[in-house]
C-alpha cells in the first residue's frame, strides 16, 4: 500500500540508513535516499526498486541540499518523513583528538541533520503532519572513550530533537529519536574478539543488535502507531543503558 | 492581480482562513490566528513570492494586513 508521502533518509546507501529505506518503502513509503556514495546509491536503488530515489549530495553543503529539497519537491510526493541517519566517526582520545576531527564529525552528524531537516521541514509543516526520527547512539547517552567528538554530536541530536519537537507539535509533526546500542554492522565487525567480549559483557541481552531491529524502531516512530509519542529518545540497544 | 490580492492568496491559503475576513485592518495573530510558526511561514512565503529578504525586526513589524501591503509597496513591489 502507498502512503503517498515521501520519507527522506541520509545515509541512506548502506548499513543502518539502508537497512531503514528497505523497511519505510515496505509500509509504503518513497524513500528519498540521500548519501555521498553514488555508487553505492546506485547498486541500492536496483535491489530496492523504483520507490527508492537515489539523490547523491553532501549533507555539509547547503547548496547541494538546497538544489535536491527542490528536485525532491518537484519529484516525489509530498515529504512528510525526515529520518536523521547519516554519520561519520574519527575516533581518537580527547588528547590527542585534532581540531579536523572534532569538527568533521559535529559538521556531519548533528549539523548535516540541522541542514537537512531545515532543509525539508516546510513539506511537513504545510501537510500539517509528519515525522522526524533521529539516529543518535548509546554512546551519546552514557559516552565512550575516544568518541568525544561523536558522543558530543550524538547527544546534540537529542537535544536539537526535544527543542524542535516543542516548534512543531502543535502542528502533528512528531520529532523523535532513535537511541542504537551496538549493532552489528561493518564497523563492529572489525572490532577485535577482545573487545567485542567486553561489549558483549555488558549487554544485559548478550547480543549486539541487527541493522533490521533499528530500522524496525524507526519504521514504528515513523508510523501513525506511534501518533501519540513524540520528543522522547528510544534505546535500542539490549538493555544497556537501562 | 493587484498587489493586495496577491497578499490575500497567501494569507488565505497559509492561515486557513476565509477571503472576507482578510481586511486591511485584520491583525495577522489576533483577528487571523497565526502563531509564530504561521507569521515565519508566512514571511518565506512573501520572500519567494515577490523575491526579496525580510529581516526578522521587518517581520515582527508586519502586525497587520494593510502593513505587509505598505510595506511591500516600500520595498517597490508594486504588483
Amino acid at each position: 500500500m502507498s502512503l503517498n508521502a515521501t520519507a527522506v533518509v541520509t545515509g541512506a546507501a548502506r548499513g543502518i540508513g539502508l537497512e531503514i529505506a528497505g523497511k519505510l518503502i515496505s509500509d509504503g513509503w518513497t524513500v528519498a535516499a540521500l548519501d555521498m556514495l553514488g555508487d553505492d546509491l546506485k547498486k541500492s536503488a536496483e535491489v530496492l526498486g523504483e520507490n527508492y530515489r537515489p539523490y547523491t549530495v553532501n549533507i555539509t553543503d547547503s547548496k547541494q541540499l538546497a538544489e535536491v529539497a527542490v528536485e525532491v519537491g518537484n519529484d516525489l510526493p509530498t515529504v512528510k518523513g525526515i529520518v536523521n541517519n547519516a554519520g561519520v566517526t574519527r575516533d581518537a582520545l580527547m588528547m590527542r583528538m585534532s581540531e579536523d576531527q572534532w569538527n568533521l564529525v559535529i559538521d556531519v552528524n548533528l549539523t548535516g541533520a540541522w541542514k537537512v531537516t531545515q532543509a525539508f521541514m516546510r513539506s511537513l509543516i504545510r501537510a500539517r503532519e509528519g515525522s522526524i526520527v533521529s539516529i543518535s547512539s548509546v554512546v551519546g547517552l552514557i559516552g565512550a572513550a575516544g568518541q568525544t567528538n561523536y558522543a558530543a554530536s550524538k547527544a546534540g541530536l537529542i537535544g536539537m530533537s526535544k527543542s524542535l519537537n516543542r516548534e512543531l507539535a502543535g502542528r502533528g509533526i512528531r520529532v523523535n529519536v532513535v537511541a542504537p546500542g551496538f549493532i552489528e554492522t561493518e564497523m563492529t565487525q572489525k572490532l577485535s574478539d577482545e573487545v567485542r567480549g567486553d561489549y558483549l559483557s555488558k549487554i544485559p541481552a548478550a547480543r549486539l543488535g541487527l541493522p533490521v531491529e533499528i530500522a524496525e524502531a524507526v519504521a514504528f516512530l515513523m508510523s501513525p502507531s506511534a501518533k501519540y509519542i513524540t520528543g522522547i529518545v528510544l534505546p535500542v540497544d539490549g538493555g544497556l543503558t537501562t | 492581480m493587484s498587489l493586495e490580492n496577491r497578499i490575500a492568496e497567501i494569507i488565505v491559503s497559509r492561515l486557513n482562513v476565509k477571503p472576507e475576513e482578510v481586511t486591511d485592518s485584520a491583525n495577522l495573530k489576533d483577528d487571523l490566528g497565526a502563531d509564530s510558526l504561521d507569521m515565519v511561514d508566512l514571511m518565506m512565503d512573501l520572500e519567494d513570492t515577490f523575491n526579496l529578504k525580510i529581516s526578522d525586526e521587518e517581520g515582527n513589524n508586519l502586525q497587520t494586513v494593510g502593513s505587509v501591503v505598505v510595506f511591500l509597496k516600500t520595498k517597490g513591489i508594486e504588483a
